[in-house]
Parts: C-alpha cells; sequence; structure tokens
C-alpha cells in the first residue's frame, strides 16, 4: 500500500514523503515501515501501543487509533503530525 | 607519543536543540543547533573517552529519543532503543506490586555516566519519574525495575499524573566514584533516594528537608521537592541540593539528616532557586542562582537583581556575585543550566538563562561576561572537556 508521510517523519524516511509498505493491518504496515526506516514506528506509536498524543494517522481520510484495522485493497495510509496548537 | 588534545566546551540544551559553544581566543564560538527543534533536556559528554557526546531530544510530534555522536557532534545517531517503559499487557491493570505502570515517557531530562571503570555505563532519568541504564553507551536503554516498578513507586512519585508544567521528572542521577553500585536519584515531587546495591532497592533520604507545601508540623519520609542535588566531586560523602524549600547540606559518612544552610543566606534573597554547582575541588564550595520565592513564584531574581551566591565555607557564609551582571532582569537559570570547568588551571563558572544569555566567569563567579545570546531557552549547560 501507499504511505503517506508528514514533514516530522522525513528525517526517518530519507526525505522521502511516499513509501510502498505492505500489510494486513495498521500495525503490520507499521512493522513494514520500521523495516525500511529504522526508528520511525516509535515516533509514531509509544510504548504502550498508542498512536502519540501530537500524532495522526488515517487510513484514507479516517483518523484511527486502533491499530489492528484491518487495511483494504486500495487503501492509503497517511502518518501526519497533529496540528497542535496555532 | 603525542597526547591527544583536549579543551572545555560548553555543551547547551535548549528548547530547540542543542548547541556547542568552543573557545577560540578570547571568545567563544557556537555550532549548532544539532537536534533542530526538539527540546534538548541534557547534553553530555563521556568522560571516560572525552570524545562520546549523549544528546537528549523530545520533538513536540514525535516524542523522547536520545542521540549520540562521536565527531564532535558533526554527525549523530539515535539510540537504536531509547528509554521505554515497559509494555502493560491490553486490558491488564498496573499492578501495584510490580510490573509495567502503563506509562509512556515523555520526555529524557537528565543524563549521567556511570563510574569510570565501567565503560559504556550511562544513567538516563525521565518524566514520569523513570531511572533507565545503558550499557552499550547509549544505545540501547533498560528500565532499573528496582526503582521503575517497585511497589512504593506510586507513593514515591505522583504517580504518573504529570501535573507540573514538564511532568514529575527524575533528575540529579549521582554515582558514587568510589562504589558503582551506591547511586543516588532526586525527584521532583518526590524526594531524595539512596542505592547501596546498584539500584535493586532503594530508601528515601530526606530527613530534614522541609515541606513548606504541607501543614505545619507534617513530617514524612518522602514526597519533597529537590529541584538539583549532587555529590560533590571533591568529597564522595558530602551532598548539596538546592530544593523547593531551601539548601541543604548532607555529610553522608556521619549522619542521614540534612541541614539547612540556606538559612544564612541574606534574608531578603532567601534560600529557593534551581541550580547548584560544586568547585572541583573544594567540597566547602557551591554556587547557587536564587529566584523570588516569596509569593507567587515568579521565577525571577529576587527584586529583578540577578545574583550568584557562593559560600566556600560549606555553607556557613554566603557572598553575592553579580561584578558583570545586568543591574536589572528579569530571566532566571534552570535547575541544569549552570556548570563549574572540573579543568585543574582554573575555576571557571557558567550559566544559561531562559532568555538565551550564556553568561561565564572567569574567576569563579568574581566577575561576569557573557559569552553568547540570542539563543533559545536554554534548559541546560555542562562544562565538558572534548578529545
Amino acid at each position: 500500500m501507499i504511505v503517506h508521510v508528514g514533514s516530522v517523519l522525513l528525517g526517518y524516511t530519507g526525505g522521502r514523503a511516499e513509501l510502498e509498505a505492505r500489510g494486513a493491518t495498521v500495525a503490520a504496515v507499521l512493522d513494514d515501515l520500521e523495516r525500511l526506516c529504522p526508528g520511525l514506528r516509535f515516533r509514531v506509536v509509544d510504548e504502550q501501543g498508542r498512536v502519540r498524543p501530537h500524532m495522526r494517522v488515517y487510513v484514507g481520510s479516517r483518523p484511527i487509533s486502533d491499530l489492528s484495522r484491518r487495511i483494504a485493497a486500495g487503501d492509503e495510509l497517511h502518518l501526519l503530525g497533529a496540528l497542535s496548537g496555532g | 607519543m603525542a597526547t591527544k588534545k583536549r579543551s572545555s566546551a560548553l555543551l547547551i540544551g535548549t528548547a530547540k536543540g542543542a548547541f556547542l559553544l568552543e573557545p577560540s581566543g578570547r571568545r567563544w564560538l557556537a555550532r549548532g543547533p544539532f537536534q533542530y527543534g526538539s527540546k534538548v533536556h541534557d547534553v553530555r559528554v563521556d568522560p571516560r573517552d572525552g570524545k562520546t557526546i549523549l544528546c537528549t531530544a523530545t520533538g513536540g510530534h514525535l516524542g523522547p529519543t536520545l542521540f549520540r555522536s562521536t565527531n564532535r557532534g558533526k554527525s549523530w545517531s539515535e539510540a537504536t532503543r531509547p528509554p521505554r517503559f515497559g509494555a502493560l499487557p491490553r486490558g491488564k491493570k498496573p499492578a501495584r506490586a510490580g510490573g509495567s505502570r502503563g506509562f509512556a515517557v515523555k520526555s529524557n531530562f537528565f543524563l549521567a555516566p556511570g563510574p569510570a571503570r565501567e565503560r559504556g555505563v550511562w544513567y538516563c532519568g525521565t518524566s514520569p519519574q523513570g531511572l533507565f541504564r545503558s550499557d552499550d553507551g547509549g544505545r540501547t536503554w533498560t528500565g532499573v525495575a528496582g526503582f521503575n516498578e517497585r511497589p512504593t513507586w506510586w507513593d514515591w512519585t505522583d504517580g504518573g499524573k504529570n501535573e507540573s508544567p514538564e511532568g514529575g521528572l527524575l533528575h540529579s542521577i549521582q554515582v558514587d566514584a568510589r562504589d558503582g553500585e551506591h547511586l543516588y536519584v532526586s525527584l521532583s515531587m518526590g524526594g531524595t533516594f539512596e542505592s547501596f546495591d546498584g539500584g535493586r532497592h532503594w530508601k528515601p533520604l530526606n530527613r530534614g528537608v522541609a515541606m513548606d507545601f504541607l501543614p505545619a508540623g507534617e513530617v514524612r519520609e518522602y514526597g519533597h521537592d529537590p529541584h538539583a542535588m549532587l555529590v560533590h566531586p571533591a568529597d564522595p560523602d558530602r551532598l548539596y541540593q538546592q530544593n523547593h524549600c531551601g539548601i541543604y547540606r548532607l555529610d553522608r559518612a556521619r549522619t542521614d539528616t540534612w541541614q539547612r544552610i540556606g538559612d544564612n543566606m541574606p534574608r531578603a534573597v532567601g534560600d529557593i532557586g534551581f541550580p547548584i554547582a560544586a568547585h572541583p575541588s573544594d567540597p566547602d564550595t557551591v554556587w547557587v542562582f536564587p529566584m523570588d520565592g516569596t509569593q507567587l513564584w515568579p521565577r525571577t531574581p529576587p527584586g529583578g537583581k540577578p545574583s550568584v551566591y557562593r559560600t566556600r565555607d560549606g555553607g556557613r557564609r554566603w557572598q553575592r556575585l553579580d561584578d558583570g551582571l545586568p543591574r536589572t532582569a528579569w530571566w532566571t537559570v534552570y535547575r541544569q543550566a549552570m556548570d563549574a570547568d572540573r579543568g585543574e588551571r582554573r575555576t571557571a563558572l557558567y550559566f544559561g538563562t531562559t532568555s538565551g544569555e550564556v553568561w561565564g566567569s572567569r574567576d569563579g563567579g568574581e566577575r561576569w561576561e557573557r559569552i553568547a545570546e540570542h539563543l533559545p531557552r536554554i534548559l541546560s549547560l555542562r562544562v565538558s572537556e572534548l578529545a
């Protein structure tokens, strides 16, 4: 699937804003991304398995917090920094 | 054999990244920012090799991590496993008896190298209050279960509520130079604690320390609020602390009761503040930077007149040292932002301000000059020799 990455994560992707990753669930896709871009997963998800307070994960246009959500054909994932303040 | 040249450098953590100030003749040259855009609470050189630098970094979005450099900051690599609490299994509630408390580290706050003989050992204190250890020079970190998972963690800390601006902090990690198993840590909103077995067991060490925020007459074993605590580098049995409720000294070899040496400060100045710095070779000499603790605690110097105070007799008398500092200023100095040069040639003293200025004195505070300005808000300053 295609993964779109916000500017706050570009330091982990070698500057690429769009990546290709595999997985049947959001968690699996994040694991695959971790293999491609070491350190990225822990910037999005904390040690308790929660999306960090100022990060946002979208499947298509839907924000999600449940990482076990299954990925459907054609879905695209967005990993973005939240709007946190003015 | 040629000896590698070392020089003192100032490692500065700010709200927007880290900077390295290095002397160039009579001036200082700033390099950085490193970890640009992240809050850097601590940057330290490994005194065992004079070359490895560890730097904490907390991103507004990305959370806390740590970076490492071995080439004077030219390049950095991120810790492959930064400090993180144990995961709480889904659907489980934290148990008082032990195990994960279910928290995530919010910031890596305080770094301390292990003893000279144990190369590669580092400690890190976090918010919420956690103690972490690395055995590989800062690449990977593991929680010290004897502290983070002990049953009394709930009582000794604020239980992870994080109600202060930076949250509950574990700071002032001190390792006895004679015995690496002998550790001290201080917790904001918790007190000072001591371990004799490398962190497996801990005991409170707060007797004699005031708790002015409780009803008069209340005496407790923990729940105190040390702002900065140190083991004096010239005497491993001599401890000092700048507490929320005064300045204290503890001669650990003969007592477990802190003595309030801040009572000897001028009454109009008081003995409230955050940083305390130690002379490299005289155990009776420390410096503090008082702040207004009279009513609303505005985190400004008393009367808007900044000054360092020094004692040279273990706290019996204090001397005001403000020559060269502005007559009026409203900035202050955070708990990790004042340090003395441990070099042999001279006792230089430095501090960084909330307004992004660095002030230095080549003579222990007798005369001050501003050596850098226009930096972001300074959170920490360490003086270190760099190979």
